[in-house]
């Protein structure tokens, strides 16, 4: 009996038990997937809670509910890999031996990278909402805050859900607007990058409308320090930003394992193949999801597309064959824009987001770039097909791992 | 696009970054730090050289890596490079300007 392990149970370690289970032979492999948790996160939900759009229980269900059957869960944590002897090592003293080694320990936020960050502010004034404990916190601020100027920030690239932090910035917008109070709150939103996104055509339409929301942006801001008894933050040029409340997107790193096991780079990301997601180091070890260092964007739809490249490339992998050299770096994003509206985005390594219409060439009935009720509706839809069909690995119907080309405007 | 910096024919993108390294050349270099307002030195020149021999072995840059590379702290690097310093670096070392991962 060979024998596969998953390294995390979260959207992408979940997706490839359920991929695996179905494509691998019962009686030559065992499956097995480890993660220390218990709950299992709908993270882009993070995002909706300090609103109360979503309450916590629309993002937190049982981890183990989403592992197949047949899969063998280990709810254990793990001390390091050992990959020059294909083993694991668990912190309760066993020991796990692998074939094969797939890595989906996912990012998280690292506040402790910067100075002040983690100060006496923090969930005082300070807040993050790319954890559980930051959006609630957040929320219960913003139900009873009186307003005055709100920072939206991010410390530094790359980031889960790139765009989730504009995406707060226009739901505070029409937040504050419904609780009557918008005249009584300065939004302003501060970036490391050179405007509203990194993408040229994007930029453009996201900068329009954070004019028409009356966002105030600061590019070009590499933050030096948090400072909590001023409440300010100050980048490293000398340039100040003063908040009554601060809502920003820490360092985002791999997994301190990765770190204990030599296996990350100097932000704990895995070096990967960015075509095939196996190893860079080791050819029994693949990536997915936010874990590796692969230049694509760190979200959900990245790893449902990688994961059915990822299948496929595992089966090569087990049959000696060559591996297929597929992934196109493919991203598809719903961007909330507020006020019952959303955006959608379709691109990857090297198309930039364009317009268009999505899935079907032509006929849509999503509209790529341009802000629409039908957009939100799609938004609001995948919290659905996240739990009932992308964790079971089922294939999104006229959606495809690659990009498709056809029915977008290309210059 | 092909353009002239210091006498050399170069081709740029958009943003005035070199697409093609190997018509980079110090003079080229000068030019373009002297349109950014920035007399290169020779501290300006080991950090330009620690850039290029990064983005050789295929390494991607960050302010973060610049601040662990141990060629120059972070408020070094904003005193040689005012306001952007990684994107008015890069363009000087004639490498592409970071690609922060989206």
């Amino acid at each position: 009996m060979k024998k596969i392990v998953i390294l995390g149970a979260g959207t992408a370690g979940t997706m490839m038990a359920n991929h695996l289970k179905h494509e691998l032979k019962h009686d030559e492999w065992d499956i097995a997937i480890i993660d220390e948790s218990k709950e299992h996160h709908y993270q882009p939900g993070y995002l909706f809670l300090p609103f109360d759009i979503y309450s916590p229980e629309d993002i937190i269900k049982s981890i183990t509910e989403f592992i197949p059957k047949g899969v063998h869960f280990m709810n254990k944590r793990i001390e390091k890999v050992e990959p020059t002897s294909n083993t694991i090592e668990l912190t309760d003293g066993d020991t796990i031996t692998y074939d094969i080694l797939i890595i989906a320990t996912g990012a998280k936020i690292a506040p402790e990278e910067t100075e002040g960050m983690k100060g006496a502010e923090w969930h005082q004034s300070v807040f993050d909402f790319y954890s559980f404990e930051g959006a609630l916190a957040l929320r219960n601020k913003l139900r009873n805050w009186k307003g005055g100027r709100l920072v939206v920030h991010i410390t530094e690239m790359p980031i889960k859900c790139p765009v989730a932090p504009l995406e707060f910035a226009f739901l505070a917008d029409s937040y504050f607007k419904h609780k009557n109070m918008r005249d009584k709150v300065d939004i302003t939103f501060v970036t490391p990058l050179s405007g509203a996104f990194t993408k040229p055509k994007s930029t453009e339409a996201l900068q329009h409308l954070l004019d028409e929301k009356h966002i105030a942006i600061v590019p070009d801001f590499a933050v030096q320090e948090v400072d909590n008894t001023n409440k300010k933050i100050i980048d490293y040029s000398g340039k100040e930003v003063p908040f009554d409340l601060l809502v920003t997107v820490p360092t985002n790193k791999g997994d301190e394992l990765m770190a204990r096991s030599g296996l990350g780079d100097d932000l704990n990301y895995v070096p990967t193949n960015r075509a095939t997601l196996q190893s860079k180091n080791y050819a029994n070890i693949f990536v997915i999801g936010d874990a590796s260092n692969v230049p694509a964007s760190k979200a959900g739809s990245v790893a449902h597309f990688e994961a059915e490249i990822l299948t496929e490339n595992i089966l090569h992998y087990i049959k000696g064959e060559p591996l297929k050299e597929e992934f196109d770096g493919h991203a598809n994003c719903f961007i909330e824009t507020g006020n019952g509206k959303a955006l959608l985005i379709d691109f990857n390594y090297t198309h930039e987001p364009v317009e268009g219409s999505f899935p079907f060439p032509g006929v849509g009935p999503l509209r790529l770039l341009k802000e629409n009720r039908m957009n939100h509706m799609g938004k609001l839809a995948f919290k659905w097909i996240y739990w009932n069909m992308l964790l079971k690995g089922t294939h999104i119907p006229f959606v495809s791992a690659t990009m498709q080309e056809a029915g977008k405007h290309f210059d | 696009m092909e353009t002239q910096i210091a006498n050399i024919t170069v081709d740029v993108n958009e943003e005035g970054y070199l697409t093609n390294f190997a018509q980079w050349t110090p003079a080229v270099a000068e030019a373009i730090a002297k349109d950014l307002n920035i007399m290169l030195t020779p501290r300006h020149w080991e950090v330009i050289t620690y850039l290029q021999n990064e983005h050789k072995s295929d390494s991607p840059l960050s302010i973060r890596k610049i601040s662990k590379s141990g060629v120059v702290d972070i408020k070094e690097f904003y005193q040689l490079f005012p306001n952007a310093p990684l994107k008015a670096a890069t363009k000087i070392a004639g490498i592409p300007k970071p690609a922060s991962c989206i």
